[in-house]
């Protein structure tokens, strides 16, 4: 990790810890990762992107089980990445826990959990985040 | 308006070049395409560096002055800008300096592609390619490049019901093409069984689906019409250039498998050259990773969605109707991500004037040439050929 992410660590927790998306107040579509844009009302969406809490259930879109990892993800090797179509209807990039790799399949129910996402070595940082298990 | 004539083009070896600095790479590609052009420095108006990753893997930044300084231009005022959209840098780039050119206000403008991947080691490198994708939503939770083309590959083979071994054929086809390419990262051939039982990278995707880290260096001049008389020099035309964009990161994408950059650019580009898909002799696809490369195929308008493997099964050798990748494309020819697409348009230009040599494509007509950022977020697609 670079010393310039321990902020934005902090900056996005409270999307990262309790998926908190931003709702357009115009039209209600719900953005995650939160926009400060609506991507229908553009102009008319400035100042009405309001926080929501997603319930955090969805169902895998897509995934693959990852082999080669960069270095903060050396101790996960090998893990399920995904991508989550909420029921909201935003779709998230997260991993999938505490599965083996045969039980996953396109279209299964998956619910989010708080989990540990990364560490900078022995003493560095630790990240957390959400992850994802099979419902 | 003048058109615009590639009148030079030159690269370096593309590989693992442990002896050669990012500048030397620079350098070299760019005294090779000066030398084709039979042009002097003092000629160039402009230079348009493209890179993607110096300031991460090299921890150089300001390339467009490096490559000025050392190219000798630099002391004649001549002006250097870098041109970064990730893995399209290099076709970002040339549609730079087609633009330049096209207004009016340069007659010769030169673009010089280059990277230098090597000087990082181990898993370091998977970090630097992730910040090609979306940082703080894709690669903080584990995204890679190669992760997500693989999970855009198995909803593809899933949806579709495509076989795996239409992806392995695209990286096959490539390295056929690349072992006739001395400039090639890799020149050995591969079977389609080697493709398939190669080391899982990220299933479905294996490591013969996916490009290489190469280093290397590619470059062009491009002129107006006026310039090019005044040489006496006959180049290949650039008949039109177009650029398109989507969402940065995969899950905000309408489709999974849908490259909305592509098809948008794709069809722009095929309006302003105002010519038929059946006009085109040859593409150099941006196959990062094998899936991309039937992706492309459809995006582009040669197949319908989800038929791009009867496609590449079919034939797209260099004797077949439409040949793709005749350099070696991505997989083999190699991937120095500045490089790559201004390689791309060396080949093209290589094909048009038929220097290719051994994987020289008969009488080609029209060539066209494509390049993707990350997973599709920008798209470049320029036609080159014709009068």
């Amino acid at each position: 990790m670079k010393v310039g992410e321990l902020s934005s660590v902090w900056r996005e927790s409270n999307h990262r810890y309790r998926l908190v998306a931003h709702k357009c107040g115009n039209c209600s579509t719900v953005y995650f990762p939160p926009r400060d844009i609506c991507l229908k009302c553009h102009r008319e969406s400035i100042g009405k992107m309001k926080e929501f809490e997603l319930s955090g259930k969805g169902e895998i879109e897509s995934f693959t089980v990852v082999h080669d990892v960069p270095p903060a993800f050396v101790r996960q090797r090998p893990y399920f990445l995904a991508l989550i179509k909420l029921d909201e209807g935003p779709t998230v990039t997260a991993q999938i826990v505490d599965c083996e790799a045969s039980e996953l399949e396109i279209g299964k129910r998956v619910r989010a959990v708080f989990r540990r996402i990364r560490e900078d070595g022995k003493s560095g940082v630790i990240e957390y985040g959400y992850k994802f298990v099979l419902q | 308006m003048t058109e615009v004539h590639i009148i030079g083009a030159g690269e370096t070896k593309f590989g693992e070049l442990w002896d050669r600095s990012l500048r030397e790479l620079a350098v070299e590609a760019g005294l090779r395409a000066i030398e084709d052009a039979g042009i002097y420095s003092r000629d160039i108006g402009i230079l348009y560096g493209s890179n993607t990753l110096a300031g991460s893997l090299n921890w150089q930044n300001d390339i467009g002055s490096l490559l000025a300084d050392f190219s000798g231009i630099a002391s004649a005022g001549i002006p250097a800008i870098r041109v970064e959209s990730s893995t399209s840098s290099g076709a970002s780039a040339i549609r730079e300096a087609y633009l330049a050119i096209r207004s009016g206000e340069y007659d010769v403008a030169m673009v010089g592609g280059v990277e230098k991947m090597t000087d990082i080691y181990g898993s370091e490198i998977l970090d630097v390619v992730s910040t090609t994708l979306d940082r703080e939503w894709e690669s903080f939770f584990g995204g890679t490049a190669a992760a997500m083309a693989a999970i855009t590959a198995r909803k593809y083979m899933h949806d579709f019901n495509v076989e795996k071994e239409a992806l392995a054929a695209f990286s096959v086809n490539d390295h056929a093409n690349a072992s006739k390419n001395p400039n090639a990262h890799y020149r050995s051939k591969i079977t389609l069984e080697t493709a398939m039982k190669s080391t899982k990278v990220a299933e479905p995707l294996n490591i013969m689906d996916c490009s290489p880290v190469s280093d290397g260096g590619a470059a062009l001049i491009l002129a107006s019409d006026k310039f090019a008389k005044s040489v006496g020099k006959e180049g290949v035309v650039i008949k039109s250039s177009a650029i398109s964009q989507d969402y940065l990161a995969l899950h905000s994408r309408d489709s999974l498998y849908t490259i909305n950059s592509t098809v948008r650019a794709g069809r722009t580009a095929f309006e302003k050259a105002g010519i038929k898909k059946s006009d085109i002799s040859f593409m150099e696809l941006h196959n990062s990773y094998s899936i991309y490369g039937l992706l492309e195929i459809e995006d582009l308008g040669f197949a319908e969605k989800g038929k791009a493997s009867d496609f590449v099964m079919d034939d797209i050798s260099l004797t077949s109707p439409l040949p793709i990748n005749p350099s070696g494309g991505l997989k083999a020819k190699g991937n120095p991500m500045g490089a790559t697409g201004v390689g791309q348009a060396v080949e093209a230009y290589l094909q048009m004037k038929g220097k290719a040599k051994e994987r020289q494509i008969k009488e080609p007509k029209y060539g066209l040439i494509h390049s993707i950022s990350g997973t599709g977020s920008t798209s470049v697609v320029h036609i080159i050929g014709g009068e």
